[in-house]
Protein backbone atom coordinates (compact mmCIF):
# COMPACT_ATOMS: atom_id res chain seq x y z
CA UNK A 1 0.00 0.00 0.00
CA UNK A 2 1.32 3.62 -0.98
CA UNK A 3 0.41 6.82 0.48
CA UNK A 4 -3.22 8.20 0.17
CA UNK A 5 -2.67 10.08 -2.87
CA UNK A 6 -3.91 9.22 -6.40
CA UNK A 7 -1.37 8.31 -9.12
CA UNK A 8 -3.18 10.25 -11.69
CA UNK A 9 -1.93 13.87 -12.13
CA UNK A 10 -4.95 16.57 -12.11
CA UNK A 11 -4.48 17.23 -15.86
CA UNK A 12 -4.37 14.06 -16.54
CA UNK A 13 -7.86 13.22 -14.32
CA UNK A 14 -9.02 16.39 -16.44
CA UNK A 15 -8.04 14.71 -19.84
CA UNK A 16 -9.48 11.13 -18.67
CA UNK A 17 -13.01 13.29 -18.08
CA UNK A 18 -12.88 14.70 -21.74
CA UNK A 19 -11.88 11.49 -22.93
CA UNK A 20 -14.70 9.36 -21.76
CA UNK A 21 -16.92 11.98 -22.65
CA UNK A 22 -15.70 12.35 -26.56
CA UNK A 23 -16.23 8.60 -26.32
CA UNK A 24 -19.59 8.86 -25.44
CA UNK A 25 -20.00 11.90 -27.53
CA UNK A 26 -18.96 9.63 -30.55
CA UNK A 27 -21.62 7.28 -30.13
CA UNK A 28 -24.37 9.33 -29.30
CA UNK A 29 -23.51 11.41 -32.76
CA UNK A 30 -24.17 7.89 -34.29
CA UNK A 31 -27.11 6.89 -32.27
CA UNK A 32 -25.80 4.51 -30.17
CA UNK A 33 -27.73 3.56 -27.03
CA UNK A 34 -26.05 3.22 -24.21
CA UNK A 35 -26.54 0.34 -22.00
CA UNK A 36 -24.84 0.18 -18.41
CA UNK A 37 -25.07 -3.66 -17.43
CA UNK A 38 -24.13 -5.37 -14.21
CA UNK A 39 -20.76 -6.63 -13.37
CA UNK A 40 -21.63 -8.79 -10.90
CA UNK A 41 -23.54 -11.96 -11.61
CA UNK A 42 -23.94 -15.93 -10.76
CA UNK A 43 -21.68 -16.80 -13.89
CA UNK A 44 -18.54 -15.73 -15.59
CA UNK A 45 -16.53 -16.63 -18.60
CA UNK A 46 -14.95 -20.28 -19.08
CA UNK A 47 -12.17 -18.96 -21.17
CA UNK A 48 -9.01 -21.17 -20.22
CA UNK A 49 -6.86 -18.24 -19.63
CA UNK A 50 -9.44 -15.28 -18.40
CA UNK A 51 -9.68 -16.25 -14.49
CA UNK A 52 -12.84 -14.72 -12.92
CA UNK A 53 -13.00 -12.64 -9.74
CA UNK A 54 -15.09 -14.32 -7.20
CA UNK A 55 -17.23 -13.17 -4.37
CA UNK A 56 -18.09 -15.44 -1.26
CA UNK A 57 -21.52 -14.22 0.85
CA UNK A 58 -21.16 -13.21 4.02
CA UNK A 59 -21.99 -15.17 7.64
CA UNK A 60 -25.54 -14.26 6.69
CA UNK A 61 -27.65 -15.75 3.82
CA UNK A 62 -25.19 -14.67 1.06
CA UNK A 63 -26.06 -11.90 -1.13
CA UNK A 64 -29.23 -11.14 0.04
CA UNK A 65 -27.03 -9.56 3.24
CA UNK A 66 -26.95 -5.93 3.91
CA UNK A 67 -23.18 -6.22 4.70
CA UNK A 68 -22.74 -6.63 0.74
CA UNK A 69 -20.01 -8.86 0.33
CA UNK A 70 -20.19 -10.29 3.64
CA UNK A 71 -18.16 -10.81 6.94
CA UNK A 72 -15.78 -13.63 5.70
CA UNK A 73 -14.27 -10.93 3.71
CA UNK A 74 -14.94 -9.36 0.30
CA UNK A 75 -12.99 -10.52 -3.36
CA UNK A 76 -11.39 -13.54 -4.09
CA UNK A 77 -10.48 -14.75 -6.97
CA UNK A 78 -12.22 -18.21 -8.60
CA UNK A 79 -8.80 -19.40 -7.94
CA UNK A 80 -8.06 -18.22 -4.44
CA UNK A 81 -6.62 -14.50 -3.78
CA UNK A 82 -4.81 -13.81 -6.27
CA UNK A 83 -1.79 -11.46 -4.87
CA UNK A 84 -2.46 -7.90 -7.10
CA UNK A 85 1.10 -7.02 -4.47
CA UNK A 86 2.44 -4.07 -6.32
CA UNK A 87 2.96 -2.94 -9.51
CA UNK A 88 4.73 -6.16 -11.76
CA UNK A 89 3.70 -8.90 -9.85
CA UNK A 90 1.57 -11.51 -10.30
CA UNK A 91 1.17 -14.98 -8.38
CA UNK A 92 -0.89 -18.05 -8.78
CA UNK A 93 -3.03 -18.00 -5.97
CA UNK A 94 -4.08 -21.21 -3.90
CA UNK A 95 -6.13 -22.82 -4.86
CA UNK A 96 -9.87 -22.31 -2.27
CA UNK A 97 -11.13 -25.05 0.28
CA UNK A 98 -13.60 -26.91 -0.98
CA UNK A 99 -15.92 -25.43 0.85
CA UNK A 100 -15.62 -22.06 -0.01
CA UNK A 101 -15.24 -23.21 -3.46
CA UNK A 102 -18.76 -24.28 -3.27
CA UNK A 103 -19.80 -21.27 -1.44
CA UNK A 104 -19.21 -18.92 -3.52
CA UNK A 105 -22.27 -17.43 -5.46
CA UNK A 106 -21.30 -14.26 -7.62
CA UNK A 107 -18.45 -13.43 -10.01
CA UNK A 108 -17.33 -9.65 -11.18
CA UNK A 109 -17.66 -9.58 -14.91
CA UNK A 110 -14.44 -10.07 -17.20
CA UNK A 111 -16.37 -7.84 -19.46
CA UNK A 112 -20.43 -6.95 -20.64
CA UNK A 113 -20.29 -8.97 -23.21
CA UNK A 114 -22.74 -11.73 -22.40
CA UNK A 115 -25.20 -9.21 -21.06
CA UNK A 116 -25.15 -6.64 -24.50
CA UNK A 117 -25.94 -10.53 -26.33
CA UNK A 118 -28.88 -11.08 -24.24
CA UNK A 119 -29.95 -7.54 -24.29
CA UNK A 120 -29.04 -7.74 -28.83
CA UNK A 121 -31.37 -10.67 -28.39
CA UNK A 122 -34.20 -8.94 -26.99
CA UNK A 123 -34.06 -6.25 -29.92
CA UNK A 124 -31.99 -3.54 -28.33
CA UNK A 125 -30.43 -2.86 -31.75
CA UNK A 126 -26.76 -0.99 -31.44
CA UNK A 127 -25.44 -0.76 -28.35
CA UNK A 128 -22.30 0.48 -26.10
CA UNK A 129 -21.17 -0.12 -22.90
CA UNK A 130 -18.55 2.07 -20.93
CA UNK A 131 -17.79 1.00 -17.75
CA UNK A 132 -15.52 -1.68 -15.16
CA UNK A 133 -14.60 -5.01 -16.00
CA UNK A 134 -12.67 -6.86 -13.74
CA UNK A 135 -9.64 -10.06 -13.86
CA UNK A 136 -8.14 -11.99 -11.36
CA UNK A 137 -4.28 -12.18 -11.49
CA UNK A 138 -3.51 -9.33 -13.59
CA UNK A 139 -1.71 -6.28 -12.27
CA UNK A 140 1.44 -4.47 -13.61
CA UNK A 141 2.60 -1.64 -15.84
CA UNK A 142 -0.37 -2.45 -18.27
CA UNK A 143 -2.68 -4.62 -16.10
CA UNK A 144 -4.76 -3.71 -13.16
CA UNK A 145 -7.71 -5.57 -11.90
CA UNK A 146 -10.19 -3.70 -11.97
CA UNK A 147 -10.08 -1.68 -15.94
CA UNK A 148 -12.20 0.58 -17.64
CA UNK A 149 -13.87 -1.35 -21.17
CA UNK A 150 -15.51 0.32 -24.07
CA UNK A 151 -17.77 -2.00 -26.04
CA UNK A 152 -19.95 -1.80 -28.68
CA UNK A 153 -22.36 -4.11 -31.14
CA UNK A 154 -23.30 -2.83 -34.81
CA UNK A 155 -26.42 -4.95 -36.15
CA UNK A 156 -25.96 -6.27 -39.77
CA UNK A 157 -22.16 -4.99 -39.88
CA UNK A 158 -19.52 -7.31 -40.48
CA UNK A 159 -16.25 -7.20 -38.53
CA UNK A 160 -14.30 -5.01 -41.58
CA UNK A 161 -16.89 -2.77 -41.15
CA UNK A 162 -16.31 -2.60 -37.63
CA UNK A 163 -12.83 -2.23 -37.92
CA UNK A 164 -13.22 1.06 -40.10
CA UNK A 165 -15.28 2.30 -37.28
CA UNK A 166 -12.91 1.39 -34.67
CA UNK A 167 -10.68 3.50 -36.90
CA UNK A 168 -12.99 6.79 -36.93
CA UNK A 169 -13.14 6.41 -33.11
CA UNK A 170 -9.27 6.47 -32.71
CA UNK A 171 -8.67 8.93 -35.20
CA UNK A 172 -11.12 11.30 -33.15
CA UNK A 173 -9.14 11.43 -30.17
CA UNK A 174 -5.17 10.72 -32.41
CA UNK A 175 -6.27 13.15 -35.57
CA UNK A 176 -3.73 11.82 -38.10
CA UNK A 177 -3.13 8.30 -36.26
CA UNK A 178 -1.45 5.89 -39.77
CA UNK A 179 -3.81 3.06 -39.93
CA UNK A 180 -2.78 -0.56 -41.23
CA UNK A 181 -4.57 -3.80 -41.29
CA UNK A 182 -3.19 -6.88 -42.21
CA UNK A 183 -4.58 -10.73 -42.09
CA UNK A 184 -3.05 -13.50 -39.07
CA UNK A 185 -2.15 -15.26 -41.73
CA UNK A 186 0.00 -12.10 -43.61
CA UNK A 187 2.05 -11.06 -40.59
CA UNK A 188 2.87 -15.32 -39.86
CA UNK A 189 4.50 -15.33 -43.58
CA UNK A 190 6.85 -11.97 -42.74
CA UNK A 191 7.94 -13.16 -39.86
CA UNK A 192 8.41 -16.66 -40.03
CA UNK A 193 7.71 -17.40 -43.50
CA UNK A 194 4.97 -20.38 -42.54
CA UNK A 195 1.29 -20.65 -43.21
CA UNK A 196 -0.42 -20.04 -39.35
CA UNK A 197 -3.15 -22.24 -40.00
CA UNK A 198 -2.05 -24.89 -42.03
CA UNK A 199 1.60 -25.48 -40.25
CA UNK A 200 2.07 -28.89 -38.12
CA UNK A 201 1.66 -28.64 -34.57
CA UNK A 202 5.66 -29.98 -34.37
CA UNK A 203 6.99 -27.14 -36.53
CA UNK A 204 4.82 -24.07 -33.71
CA UNK A 205 6.19 -25.83 -31.45
CA UNK A 206 9.58 -25.82 -32.28
CA UNK A 207 9.66 -21.79 -33.19
CA UNK A 208 7.87 -21.51 -30.01
CA UNK A 209 10.67 -22.79 -28.10
CA UNK A 210 12.61 -20.66 -29.91
CA UNK A 211 11.36 -17.95 -28.91
CA UNK A 212 10.20 -18.79 -25.26
CA UNK A 213 12.04 -21.90 -23.57
CA UNK A 214 11.07 -25.40 -23.41
CA UNK A 215 8.25 -25.18 -21.57
CA UNK A 216 6.30 -24.58 -24.90
CA UNK A 217 7.44 -28.51 -26.43
CA UNK A 218 4.48 -29.73 -25.88
CA UNK A 219 1.83 -27.25 -25.79
CA UNK A 220 -0.71 -26.41 -28.02
CA UNK A 221 -1.51 -24.95 -31.48
CA UNK A 222 -3.47 -21.96 -29.93
CA UNK A 223 -0.74 -21.43 -26.85
CA UNK A 224 2.42 -21.70 -29.66
CA UNK A 225 0.64 -19.57 -31.98
CA UNK A 226 -0.10 -17.05 -28.91
CA UNK A 227 3.65 -16.92 -28.02
CA UNK A 228 5.02 -16.45 -31.12
CA UNK A 229 2.37 -13.15 -32.11
CA UNK A 230 3.12 -11.91 -28.69
CA UNK A 231 6.87 -12.39 -27.88
CA UNK A 232 8.04 -11.99 -31.94
CA UNK A 233 5.36 -9.78 -33.82
CA UNK A 234 3.85 -7.92 -31.54
CA UNK A 235 7.28 -5.49 -30.76
CA UNK A 236 7.50 -5.15 -34.23
CA UNK A 237 4.30 -3.47 -35.49
CA UNK A 238 4.27 0.00 -37.09
CA UNK A 239 3.63 2.77 -34.66
CA UNK A 240 0.24 3.78 -35.19
CA UNK A 241 -3.34 1.58 -35.36
CA UNK A 242 -2.38 -2.35 -36.88
CA UNK A 243 -5.23 -4.15 -37.42
CA UNK A 244 -5.30 -7.67 -37.15
CA UNK A 245 -8.21 -10.05 -38.56
CA UNK A 246 -8.82 -13.81 -39.35
CA UNK A 247 -7.44 -15.14 -36.27
CA UNK A 248 -6.93 -18.71 -36.19
CA UNK A 249 -9.69 -21.05 -36.04
CA UNK A 250 -8.38 -22.83 -32.46
CA UNK A 251 -8.70 -18.80 -31.26
CA UNK A 252 -12.23 -18.32 -32.23
CA UNK A 253 -13.69 -17.89 -28.58
CA UNK A 254 -16.58 -16.11 -29.78
CA UNK A 255 -16.37 -15.48 -33.10
CA UNK A 256 -17.74 -17.18 -36.70
CA UNK A 257 -15.88 -19.27 -38.22
CA UNK A 258 -15.10 -19.41 -42.33
CA UNK A 259 -13.50 -20.73 -45.18
CA UNK A 260 -11.09 -17.71 -46.36
CA UNK A 261 -10.04 -16.85 -49.70
CA UNK A 262 -7.60 -19.79 -49.68
CA UNK A 263 -9.75 -21.86 -48.28
CA UNK A 264 -8.43 -22.00 -44.82
CA UNK A 265 -10.62 -22.54 -41.98
CA UNK A 266 -10.12 -19.31 -39.90
CA UNK A 267 -12.21 -17.33 -37.63
CA UNK A 268 -13.90 -13.64 -38.13
CA UNK A 269 -11.91 -12.36 -35.08
CA UNK A 270 -9.95 -9.31 -35.01
CA UNK A 271 -7.69 -7.64 -32.45
CA UNK A 272 -5.91 -4.15 -32.86
CA UNK A 273 -2.80 -2.72 -31.82
CA UNK A 274 -2.16 1.04 -30.86
CA UNK A 275 1.55 1.39 -31.23
CA UNK A 276 2.58 -2.34 -30.70
CA UNK A 277 0.08 -2.31 -27.45
CA UNK A 278 -3.14 -4.62 -27.84
CA UNK A 279 -6.01 -2.25 -27.42
CA UNK A 280 -8.82 -3.93 -28.50
CA UNK A 281 -10.63 -7.31 -29.93
CA UNK A 282 -13.26 -7.71 -31.71
CA UNK A 283 -15.38 -10.64 -33.67
CA UNK A 284 -18.34 -11.03 -36.44
CA UNK A 285 -20.14 -12.26 -33.41
CA UNK A 286 -21.20 -16.20 -33.25
CA UNK A 287 -25.05 -16.53 -33.77
CA UNK A 288 -25.31 -20.64 -33.41
CA UNK A 289 -25.99 -21.65 -29.97
CA UNK A 290 -25.02 -25.01 -30.30
CA UNK A 291 -21.55 -24.20 -31.71
CA UNK A 292 -21.55 -21.79 -28.62
CA UNK A 293 -22.74 -24.28 -25.99
CA UNK A 294 -19.85 -26.69 -27.59
CA UNK A 295 -17.09 -24.64 -27.57
CA UNK A 296 -17.79 -23.56 -24.07
CA UNK A 297 -17.90 -27.70 -23.22
CA UNK A 298 -14.12 -27.29 -24.94
CA UNK A 299 -13.05 -24.73 -22.29
CA UNK A 300 -13.95 -26.09 -19.51
CA UNK A 301 -12.76 -29.63 -20.52
CA UNK A 302 -9.15 -27.34 -21.25
CA UNK A 303 -9.44 -25.32 -17.76
CA UNK A 304 -10.03 -29.06 -16.21
CA UNK A 305 -7.10 -30.17 -17.93
CA UNK A 306 -4.74 -27.42 -16.55
CA UNK A 307 -6.24 -27.83 -13.01
CA UNK A 308 -8.34 -24.61 -13.27
CA UNK A 309 -11.08 -24.10 -10.97
CA UNK A 310 -14.59 -25.07 -13.13
CA UNK A 311 -16.82 -22.06 -14.25
CA UNK A 312 -20.25 -22.83 -15.05
CA UNK A 313 -21.56 -22.31 -18.32
CA UNK A 314 -23.88 -19.10 -19.00
CA UNK A 315 -27.06 -20.77 -19.33
CA UNK A 316 -29.12 -17.25 -20.32
CA UNK A 317 -26.77 -16.21 -23.00
CA UNK A 318 -27.14 -19.47 -24.48
CA UNK A 319 -30.83 -19.06 -24.52
CA UNK A 320 -30.79 -15.63 -26.15
CA UNK A 321 -28.65 -17.25 -28.62
CA UNK A 322 -31.16 -20.22 -29.14
CA UNK A 323 -34.01 -17.01 -29.17
CA UNK A 324 -32.06 -15.60 -31.95
CA UNK A 325 -29.16 -12.96 -31.73
CA UNK A 326 -29.11 -10.71 -35.25
CA UNK A 327 -26.58 -11.29 -37.07
CA UNK A 328 -23.97 -8.35 -35.88
CA UNK A 329 -20.61 -7.68 -35.01
CA UNK A 330 -19.06 -6.07 -31.34
CA UNK A 331 -15.55 -5.35 -30.46
CA UNK A 332 -14.21 -4.35 -26.54
CA UNK A 333 -11.67 -1.46 -26.15
CA UNK A 334 -9.19 -1.02 -23.22
CA UNK A 335 -10.03 2.55 -22.27
CA UNK A 336 -7.26 2.86 -20.04
CA UNK A 337 -4.80 2.04 -22.39
CA UNK A 338 -5.73 3.74 -24.95
CA UNK A 339 -5.31 7.25 -22.52
CA UNK A 340 -1.63 5.96 -22.17
CA UNK A 341 -1.30 5.88 -25.57
CA UNK A 342 -3.03 9.28 -26.31
CA UNK A 343 -0.92 10.93 -23.36
CA UNK A 344 2.17 9.36 -23.59
CA UNK A 345 1.66 7.77 -19.96
CA UNK A 346 4.03 4.56 -19.20
CA UNK A 347 1.75 2.68 -16.54
CA UNK A 348 -1.65 2.83 -16.12
CA UNK A 349 -0.95 3.85 -12.53
CA UNK A 350 -0.73 7.38 -14.51
CA UNK A 351 -3.73 7.58 -16.24
CA UNK A 352 -6.45 5.74 -13.72
CA UNK A 353 -6.85 7.49 -10.29
CA UNK A 354 -6.41 4.62 -8.18
CA UNK A 355 -4.25 1.21 -9.33
CA UNK A 356 -4.79 -1.50 -7.33
CA UNK A 357 -1.53 -0.69 -5.83
CA UNK A 358 -3.29 2.56 -4.05
CA UNK A 359 -6.21 0.50 -3.47
CA UNK B 1 19.10 -27.46 -5.75
CA UNK B 2 15.39 -26.41 -5.37
CA UNK B 3 13.59 -24.56 -8.56
CA UNK B 4 12.07 -21.25 -8.22
CA UNK B 5 8.82 -20.44 -10.27
CA UNK B 6 8.05 -17.81 -12.31
CA UNK B 7 6.26 -16.40 -9.76
CA UNK B 8 9.16 -15.54 -7.17
CA UNK B 9 11.47 -14.14 -10.33
CA UNK B 10 12.67 -10.73 -8.58
CA UNK B 11 15.72 -8.58 -9.51
CA UNK B 12 18.49 -10.27 -7.92
CA UNK B 13 17.17 -13.70 -7.76
CA UNK B 14 20.05 -16.78 -9.34
CA UNK B 15 18.83 -19.22 -12.19
CA UNK B 16 20.29 -21.28 -14.14
CA UNK B 17 19.71 -21.13 -17.73
CA UNK B 18 21.37 -23.33 -20.47
CA UNK B 19 24.07 -24.35 -17.86
CA UNK B 20 25.12 -21.45 -16.50
CA UNK B 21 24.32 -19.28 -13.17
CA UNK B 22 22.64 -16.34 -14.08
CA UNK B 23 21.02 -13.27 -12.02
CA UNK B 24 18.02 -11.73 -12.88
CA UNK B 25 17.60 -8.01 -13.63
CA UNK B 26 14.36 -6.94 -14.51
CA UNK B 27 11.11 -9.06 -14.52
CA UNK B 28 7.85 -8.05 -16.89
CA UNK B 29 5.00 -10.03 -16.76
CA UNK B 30 3.02 -10.04 -20.22
CA UNK B 31 -0.52 -11.55 -20.78
CA UNK B 32 -2.50 -11.05 -23.95
CA UNK B 33 -5.94 -10.43 -23.37
CA UNK B 34 -7.24 -13.82 -24.75
CA UNK B 35 -4.12 -15.36 -24.11
CA UNK B 36 -1.26 -17.39 -21.47
CA UNK B 37 0.16 -15.38 -19.49
CA UNK B 38 4.21 -15.10 -19.72
CA UNK B 39 7.16 -13.30 -18.16
CA UNK B 40 9.54 -11.64 -19.95
CA UNK B 41 12.88 -11.40 -18.06
CA UNK B 42 16.10 -9.82 -18.33
CA UNK B 43 18.95 -11.52 -17.13
CA UNK B 44 22.99 -10.98 -16.58
CA UNK B 45 25.21 -14.14 -17.28
CA UNK B 46 27.47 -14.54 -14.08
CA UNK B 47 29.92 -16.21 -15.84
CA UNK B 48 30.00 -14.13 -19.07
CA UNK B 49 28.94 -11.38 -17.53
CA UNK B 50 26.28 -10.47 -20.45
CA UNK B 51 22.88 -9.37 -20.86
CA UNK B 52 20.46 -11.68 -21.89
CA UNK B 53 16.51 -11.69 -22.51
CA UNK B 54 14.53 -14.89 -22.36
CA UNK B 55 10.53 -15.33 -22.27
CA UNK B 56 9.15 -18.04 -20.05
CA UNK B 57 5.74 -19.34 -19.32
CA UNK B 58 4.03 -18.28 -16.15
CA UNK B 59 3.89 -20.78 -13.68
CA UNK B 60 6.94 -22.51 -15.59
CA UNK B 61 10.03 -23.81 -13.18
CA UNK B 62 13.46 -22.90 -13.41
CA UNK B 63 16.45 -24.34 -11.33
CA UNK B 64 18.20 -22.54 -8.78
CA UNK B 65 21.82 -21.44 -9.02
CA UNK B 66 23.92 -22.23 -5.92
CA UNK B 67 25.02 -18.72 -6.28
CA UNK B 68 26.05 -16.83 -3.03
CA UNK B 69 28.56 -13.60 -2.09
CA UNK B 70 30.82 -14.46 0.56
CA UNK B 71 33.14 -11.60 2.81
CA UNK B 72 36.88 -13.23 2.19
CA UNK B 73 40.34 -12.04 2.44
CA UNK B 74 42.94 -12.72 -0.22
CA UNK B 75 45.60 -14.36 1.47
CA UNK B 76 48.40 -14.58 -1.38
CA UNK B 77 48.92 -15.92 -5.32
CA UNK B 78 51.28 -18.53 -6.21
CA UNK B 79 50.67 -17.72 -9.93
CA UNK B 80 48.26 -20.32 -10.68
CA UNK B 81 46.02 -19.89 -7.92
CA UNK B 82 44.80 -17.16 -5.64
CA UNK B 83 44.09 -17.78 -2.16
CA UNK B 84 41.09 -16.40 -0.25
CA UNK B 85 40.12 -16.81 3.30
CA UNK B 86 37.11 -16.71 5.11
CA UNK B 87 37.43 -14.96 8.50
CA UNK B 88 34.94 -16.62 10.76
CA UNK B 89 35.88 -20.08 9.52
CA UNK B 90 39.38 -20.10 7.90
CA UNK B 91 38.17 -21.90 5.86
CA UNK B 92 40.27 -21.62 2.03
CA UNK B 93 39.31 -21.16 -1.27
CA UNK B 94 41.22 -20.84 -4.38
CA UNK B 95 40.42 -18.62 -7.54
CA UNK B 96 41.47 -18.94 -10.77
CA UNK B 97 43.14 -15.80 -12.61
CA UNK B 98 39.71 -15.70 -14.77
CA UNK B 99 37.76 -15.79 -11.55
CA UNK B 100 39.76 -12.62 -10.31
CA UNK B 101 39.48 -10.84 -13.46
CA UNK B 102 39.56 -6.82 -12.92
CA UNK B 103 40.28 -7.51 -9.49
CA UNK B 104 43.88 -8.44 -10.41
CA UNK B 105 45.18 -5.25 -10.50
CA UNK B 106 44.08 -3.65 -7.18
CA UNK B 107 44.68 -7.20 -5.00
CA UNK B 108 47.15 -6.32 -1.96
CA UNK B 109 47.70 -9.35 0.73
CA UNK B 110 44.98 -9.08 3.63
CA UNK B 111 42.31 -6.82 1.50
CA UNK B 112 38.83 -7.77 2.08
CA UNK B 113 36.91 -8.85 -0.82
CA UNK B 114 33.74 -10.18 -1.96
CA UNK B 115 33.65 -13.46 -3.22
CA UNK B 116 31.14 -14.90 -5.83
CA UNK B 117 31.03 -18.78 -4.96
CA UNK B 118 29.14 -20.98 -7.67
CA UNK B 119 28.55 -24.55 -6.45
CA UNK B 120 31.23 -23.55 -3.82
CA UNK B 121 33.58 -22.37 -6.09
CA UNK B 122 34.79 -19.02 -6.25
CA UNK B 123 33.42 -17.19 -9.67
CA UNK B 124 34.36 -13.88 -9.49
CA UNK B 125 35.98 -11.51 -7.26
CA UNK B 126 35.33 -7.69 -6.31
CA UNK B 127 37.78 -6.60 -4.69
CA UNK B 128 37.01 -3.67 -1.88
CA UNK B 129 35.90 0.24 -3.08
CA UNK B 130 38.99 1.48 -2.13
CA UNK B 131 42.76 0.62 -1.78
CA UNK B 132 45.79 2.08 -1.22
CA UNK B 133 48.51 1.64 -3.18
CA UNK B 134 52.15 2.67 -3.85
CA UNK B 135 53.11 4.91 -6.82
CA UNK B 136 55.91 2.32 -8.39
CA UNK B 137 56.61 4.14 -11.30
CA UNK B 138 56.26 7.71 -12.82
CA UNK B 139 57.61 10.99 -14.52
CA UNK B 140 58.54 13.55 -12.47
CA UNK B 141 55.85 15.94 -13.87
CA UNK B 142 57.71 19.40 -13.94
CA UNK B 143 55.62 22.31 -13.01
CA UNK B 144 53.99 24.09 -16.08
CA UNK B 145 53.11 20.88 -17.88
CA UNK B 146 49.43 20.99 -18.48
CA UNK B 147 49.31 18.60 -21.53
CA UNK B 148 47.35 16.20 -19.93
CA UNK B 149 45.18 19.14 -17.79
CA UNK B 150 47.49 18.69 -15.10
CA UNK B 151 47.69 14.79 -14.50
CA UNK B 152 50.29 12.17 -15.39
CA UNK B 153 49.72 8.13 -15.52
CA UNK B 154 51.50 6.31 -12.61
CA UNK B 155 52.24 2.62 -12.33
CA UNK B 156 51.00 1.10 -9.05
CA UNK B 157 52.62 -1.98 -6.50
CA UNK B 158 50.06 -3.77 -8.44
CA UNK B 159 50.44 -2.85 -11.80
CA UNK B 160 47.46 -0.72 -12.10
CA UNK B 161 47.86 2.68 -14.12
CA UNK B 162 46.08 4.97 -12.58
CA UNK B 163 46.05 8.93 -13.63
CA UNK B 164 47.77 11.07 -10.35
CA UNK B 165 48.42 14.92 -10.13
CA UNK B 166 51.65 15.98 -11.37
CA UNK B 167 53.13 16.64 -7.86
CA UNK B 168 53.27 12.91 -7.01
CA UNK B 169 56.25 11.10 -6.73
CA UNK B 170 57.44 7.27 -6.91
CA UNK B 171 57.18 5.83 -3.54
CA UNK B 172 53.88 8.03 -2.53
CA UNK B 173 50.58 5.80 -1.69
CA UNK B 174 47.97 7.29 -3.10
CA UNK B 175 43.73 6.40 -2.45
CA UNK B 176 41.90 4.93 -6.08
CA UNK B 177 38.60 3.73 -6.23
CA UNK B 178 38.13 0.69 -7.21
CA UNK B 179 35.45 0.88 -9.33
CA UNK B 180 35.95 3.79 -11.37
CA UNK B 181 39.80 3.66 -11.37
CA UNK B 182 40.53 6.76 -10.39
CA UNK B 183 43.00 8.68 -8.23
CA UNK B 184 41.22 9.49 -4.48
CA UNK B 185 43.32 11.52 -2.94
CA UNK B 186 47.07 11.18 -1.73
CA UNK B 187 47.79 9.08 1.63
CA UNK B 188 49.53 11.12 4.48
CA UNK B 189 53.16 9.85 4.83
CA UNK B 190 54.12 8.25 8.27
Amino acid sequence: MTDWQPGISLDRLRQRSRVLAELRGFFQQRNILEVDVPVLATTSVTDRNIESIATLPGASSGLEASSGLGASGGLEASSGLGAFSGLGAFSESEALSESEASAIKSYLQTSPEYFMKRLLAAGSGDIFCLGKAFRSGEAGVRHNPEFTLLEWYRCGWDEHQLMAELGELIETLLPAVAINKYSYAELFAKYFNIDPHQAELSSLQKLAVEAGSSAWSDDSRGNCLDLLFSVVIEPQLSDGLVLVYDYPACQAALAKCYKDAQGRRVSRRFEAFLNRVELANGYFELTDGQEQASRFAEDQQARKIAGKPLMEIDQNLLAALESGLPECSGVALGVDRLLMQIEGATSLDQVMPFSWDRC
Amino acid sequence: MANYSTNEFRPGLKVMLDGDPCSILENELVKPGKGQAFNRVKLRNLKTARVLEKTFKSGESVEAADVMDADMQYLYNDGDFWCFMEPDTFEQHQATENAVGDALQWLSEQDMCVVTLYNGAPLSVTPPNHVELEIVETDPGLRGDTAQGGNKPAKLSTGAVVKVPLFLDEGEIVRVDTRTGEYQGRVSNK
